[in-house]
């Protein structure tokens, strides 16, 4: 006994005489924690039985982590979006309950039995594939997000929305495993169409909208894939089960979910969903036609908006996610004073071609205001832009492709806020 | 990689399978069915199959589309892109309504009935004479006013090289940063039901 006593504070010098007097001495509690001193029920009885759940939801103590959607956003809510809890969630890859959904007739229910895949026009042998086909053609695994063209586009009049949520969050980022659409073309074979530099795919859903867009056959024939699984499970019914097209990089609009049918053309359809929409109106009134890449962006994930600092001065892990659909992000920047000062973050890991990169910044807050900004850059080398280069270039009525640099202001109280700055 | 061999998965597709499920219309009309209709027809068959949501001159109701009206207003502070005043192609008008509308009850308009709507668009966007017959023959007497108002995307001349390189990392703004917009004013933000407090 004497003996623990003495080894006991011995240590406790020991570490007091080696700590540096800058370094902060962990709380001292005032009264014992009946959390520790009194037993729980839960360290009494019984939990739940592995019977009880067999396909399980998060605990109900997670209940604030869900999609929401803004209703003034849409006319109803069968051709519209709601957002991702990007506030909440860490790493990279996005739980696909909690996934973002942009449906334009809702989402349907189709039976993998009832499933079929048409491969028609300048194919030497125009084909149709049952879901089971599609299994036996070998498959790849990628990590890819998907962006929707429209995410941040309600900000591009001003600071509209308050929460990285409804800011950033029609976006979802996940492991797919599919078989490149190369595959299929070549499957139905491609010597007939000729020269495949001016050639084109036009692609489509099984739903009531369809969806239709045209892509330029040298994206197809690169990393297009036609995929079935997503984090390991088949898809959910929301993001196109049992198969969806994955465009790496280039924007969500193009995947197409419950894809039916690919037709190999000569040119572009122009469908509705790349003349009326997804397409950028810029100040003198012309307006940009097949903007599909997702330029690099970032988001400061928390603090934010409906993550606000509850814990008071001293260390605070400012993180967030970067991506771009021009390839890898390589460093992001982290200002807390409204980008007049910059460090350079740290990623969880290195970046991965069009995938979402988690970013850290491991600081001392001490307790005063900060506008908190991210700033991402690519391989290409292209930095993230602000969103006065972006208006300078684009004016006010792009609705799409809006990568700005987003500003929280983080009050002394912890609380946080969507603002622009100047 | 070099060309995969084929695996013989799947079935040669059927012409009737491909008819049924190939209806894209291409600007240069190559998919279009024979038919005709015009804007007279086309104002009953609106009334009755397009009008609750999108009004009966086409104006559209509440938050639903307005197929027309705006025209000249793509470089004002808040455009109106219609059917008239925006969009490029007459075909994308035939292959999109054909296909996904009216609403909720999709692919259910025949040919004829197609063309007698877009006519009736088209009127209400002061295209076409009301005698107008539009078909697969006339598709393209009509000028769309804004055939030309769209340019491939620029941003690797535009943007790119203006925004590449290493990026400033101190005193990077003249004078004090100020905010100049607060989200908080608007108060649009949906209240979070189930939100656990903080």
């Amino acid at each position: 006994m004497s003996n623990d006593t003495s080894r006991r504070s011995f240590l406790t010098k020991g570490l007091a005489a080696g700590a540096a007097a800058t370094v902060a001495t962990a709380a001292k509690a005032a009264t014992p924690d009946p959390l520790i001193t009194e037993v729980q029920p839960w360290a009494q009885s019984f939990g739940d039985g592995v019977d009880a759940t067999p396909y399980g939801l998060p605990t109900a103590h997670e209940g604030d982590v869900i999609r929401r959607n803004v209703e003034w956003l849409t006319a109803d809510t069968v051709s519209s979006i709601n957002f991702t809890p990007i506030h909440a969630l860490d790493g990279t890859i996005t739980p696909q309950g909690c996934a973002f959904e942009r449906h334009h007739s809702g989402a349907i229910d189709l039976k993998k039995e009832d499933y079929r895949l048409m491969i028609n026009g300048l194919v030497d042998n125009p084909l149709v594939f049952s879901y089971a086909d599609l299994e036996r053609f070998p498959r790849q695994n990628h990590v890819y997000f998907c962006e929707c063209a429209a995410n941040t586009g309600m900000e591009w009049a001003g600071a509209q929305l308050n929460g990285a949520q409804f800011t950033h969050g029609m976006i979802h980022n996940m492991e797919y495993t599919g078989v490149p659409l190369r595959t299929l073309l070549e499957e139905a074979g491609l010597d007939t169409a000729g020269d495949l530099k001016d050639k084109w795919v036009f692609v489509e859903g099984a739903d009531a909208s369809s969806n239709g867009r045209s892509i330029p056959m040298a994206k197809a024939l690169d990393d297009c894939l036609i995929a079935f699984k997503a984090n390991g499970e088949a898809l959910r019914k929301e993001h196109g089960y049992p198969v969806r097209l994955v465009v790496p990089g280039w924007e969500g609009n193009m995947w197409v979910k419950w894809i039916r049918r690919i037709e190999v053309m000569d040119g572009p359809v122009e469908s509705r969903e790349e003349t009326s929409k997804y397409t950028d109106t810029l100040e003198d009134g012309t307006s940009r036609k097949w903007t599909w890449e997702m330029d690099a962006k970032s988001v400061v994930t928390s603090p934010s908006p409906q993550s606000p600092i509850t814990h008071g001065k001293g260390p605070l892990v400012v993180s967030g996610l970067a991506w771009s659909g021009r390839g890898a992000i390589t460093r992001v920047d982290v200002s807390k004073d409204g980008g007049m000062t910059w460090e350079t973050a740290r990623l969880a890991k290195p970046g991965e071609k069009m995938a979402l990169t988690r970013f850290y910044l491991d600081t001392e807050w001490d307790g005063s205001e900060m506008m908190l900004q991210s700033r991402a850059m690519d391989e290409t080398g292209y930095v993230q832009p602000t969103k006065a280069q972006l208006r300078e270039v684009r004016g006010l009525n792009s609705i799409y492709h809006n990568n700005c640099i987003q500003t929280w202001l983080v009050r002394a109280n912890g609380e946080a806020e969507n603002v622009e700055v100047s | 990689p070099a060309m995969a061999g084929k695996l013989g998965l799947g079935r040669t597709a059927l012409p009737e399978e491909i008819a049924a499920w190939d209806g894209d219309i291409s600007p240069d009309g190559t998919g279009l069915p024979v038919g005709s209709g015009d804007a007279m027809d086309g104002e009953e068959i609106f009334a009755d199959q397009c009008a609750a949501c999108h009004g009966d001159f086409a104006e559209g109701i509440d938050n639903w589309p307005k197929l027309a009206g705006g025209a000249d207003t793509l470089d004002h502070e808040d455009p109106l892109k219609t059917v008239g005043s925006y969009w490029p192609h007459l075909s994308t008008a035939y292959d999109y309504i054909k296909r996904s509308m009216p609403y909720g009850n999709a692919g259910t308009l025949s040919d004829d009935e197609v063309y007698a709507i877009v006519a009736y668009i088209l009127y209400s966007n002061d295209l076409i004479d009301d005698d107008f017959v539009l078909s697969n023959e006339t598709f393209f007497d009509v000028e769309m006013p804004n055939a030309d108002g769209f340019i491939i995307d620029d941003r690797a001349e535009t943007e790119y090289a203006q925004w590449s390189g290493e990026p400033c990392m101190e005193n990077c703004k003249e004078g004090e940063v100020k905010v100049t917009m607060r989200a908080m004013v608007l108060d649009v933000t949906p209240e979070e039901e189930g939100a656990s407090e903080a």
